[in-house]
């Protein structure tokens, strides 16, 4: 089988579980070499490596919380000094605070903007500036609520259409050095976070079905073939793109 | 292979893009039918490559601006593969004309190849789709977005054809039929080679706009079209995807 990721180095943000874990099995199962990045949960994190190793990959875990500056730098450090070089990065980790107006803290604003929007900017600087020779492929992880907010995802939603225009920008910066930069905007998706938050089996879900043409909420593997794609070389032509990536669903 | 056993029209292949998507759907194990209007001769060649490459295709003539043409093409395709999976509305006619020049014929052949003939294909194609539903592929270009002068028909059409794969990703959805549109940039093909293009003022003014630095080439469409016709992009429809090496 021609393996679409043979060799390549990846980071992807946020991804012991939910979609990050699926698009790292994804990669992995390509023939890329995975850094699962987790900040708290590293029992999840290290299952996830074993897993992969069984199934004849190779993944290590690094542990990084990306709102801080300092483990960022560090997360990037330790993939090059195990992999010794990198080639693609998913801006995978945000936070979702559900929560009106009212409800917005200077705290809650903080933390999803620095998770969010800092972490994403403060990842890509690094990573791009160790994609040097040969280019590289960085994905970002948008949602449909960058175009389509919902009410109660006032600082999410911001934060992701911030991310839909990062792409934007990155792609005309670093299309000269061969780096291609897209965006992938999934609608609701099962998850671990979409049981914690009580989203499964709610109304919530039930009103995504009946918006969404293809009729059922995404499993984090929809997402990862696309995530594939983007970073394989079928998709060399395609820069400073957003796929919504959510069954039909705006 | 991504598109194994999967039977597939592309409009307008016996050139350009169209050729590209063909070869590379055959490559990917699909069986092709590569339709042409006169170019009888370049259609062979591509049923050639493609046989000679141990793939299936056939040609089958069809002026896809007449609707009884459509009809026939998609009579053959069942006649021969039993079968329909992938649609690719690939063909279509540009004339460069300033609003002056713009006359009735120049307008209805503009209309009717590339918006006309998208939807009948469509009808004739969703007709066919099996039980499995299916993928239709609509192209576009970077000018139904930002069209440029002297494009005034070709844009206003391409503008349509974007608008398709949103209202049928919304109405075909339910029978597992996805529909998504590709808008490459400007991409070197025999189209552009006999319109002067290549070292041309025009393409020097899309290079210097294009972040990735060249003219796309078929192959990189074909690529992203093997994409959105296979399962990987199972959870995608009704998007429309810039396929132009950053170029807007």
């Amino acid at each position: 089988m021609n393996l679409l990721l043979k060799d390549k180095v990846a980071v992807i943000t946020g991804s012991s579980q939910g979609i990050g874990a699926g698009i790292a099995k994804a990669f992995a199962s390509q023939g890329a070499r995975v850094v699962i990045n987790y900040r708290s949960n590293h029992r999840k994190a290290d299952q996830l490596v074993d897993e992969i190793i069984e199934h004849g990959g190779k993944a290590i875990a690094i542990r990084a919380d990306i709102s801080e500056p300092s483990d960022i730098a560090q997360l990037f450090e330790t993939t090059i000094e195990v992999f010794g070089r990198l080639d693609i990065l998913v801006n995978n980790t945000g936070i979702l605070e559900f929560e009106v107006l009212d409800a917005i803290t200077p705290e809650n604003l903080q933390a999803q903007i620095d998770t969010n929007l800092i972490g994403t900017i403060l990842c890509t600087q690094k990573a791009a500036a160790l994609m040097i020779k040969e280019g590289g492929s960085i994905i970002n992880i948008s949602a449909t609520t960058s175009i389509n907010p919902l009410p109660g995802t006032l600082v999410f939603s911001a934060t992701k259409a911030a991310i839909d225009n990062i792409t934007k920008v990155l792609s005309k910066e670093l299309g000269p050095r061969n780096i291609r930069i897209n965006t992938i905007a999934p609608g609701m998706t099962e998850t671990e976070g979409s049981h914690e938050k009580g989203m499964m089996g709610s109304v919530f879900e039930q009103q995504n079905i009946s918006l969404t043409p293809l009729g059922r909420i995404a499993q984090p593997e929809d997402i990862a073939k696309v995530a594939v794609f983007l970073a394989s070389d079928d998709a060399a032509w395609v820069t400073g793109e957003r796929i919504q990536v959510s069954g039909g669903q705006l | 292979m991504k598109l194994k056993d999967k039977v597939a029209v592309i409009t307008g292949s016996s050139k350009g893009i169209g050729a590209g998507i063909a070869k590379e759907y055959a490559r990917e194990g699909a069986k092709v039918v590569v339709n042409y209007s006169s170019s009888k001769e370049s259609a062979d060649r591509v049923v050639d490559e493609i046989t000679r490459n141990g793939g299936t295709a056939i040609a089958v003539q069809a002026d896809i601006s007449k609707i009884a043409d459509i009809k026939r093409l998609f009579r053959e395709v069942n006649k021969t593969y039993g079968r329909l999976d992938i649609l690719v509305n690939n063909a279509s006619v540009w004339r460069y004309e300033m609003l002056a020049d713009v006359s009735e014929e120049t307008f209805l052949l503009q209309i009717n190849t590339g918006l006309m003939a998208h939807i009948f294909c469509a009808k004739e194609a969703v007709a066919m789709f099996g039980e499995g539903g299916g993928s239709i592929i609509n192209l576009s270009s970077t000018i139904s977005l930002n069209p440029i002068p002297g494009t005034l028909i070709y844009c206003a059409v391409k503008a349509g054809v974007d608008s398709i794969a949103k209202t049928l990703a919304k109405e075909l959805g339910p029978k597992n039929i996805r529909v998504n549109t590709i808008a490459p940039g400007m991409t070197e093909s025999e189209g552009s080679t006999a319109d002067g293009r290549p070292g041309s003022a025009m393409e020097k003014y899309y290079l210097d706009q294009t972040p990735l630095g060249r003219i796309g080439l078929p192959i990189d469409i074909a690529k992203v079209a093997v994409f959105l016709a296979s399962e990987d992009a199972g959870w995608i429809t009704g998007e429309r995807i810039t396929v132009a090496g950053g170029l807007l």
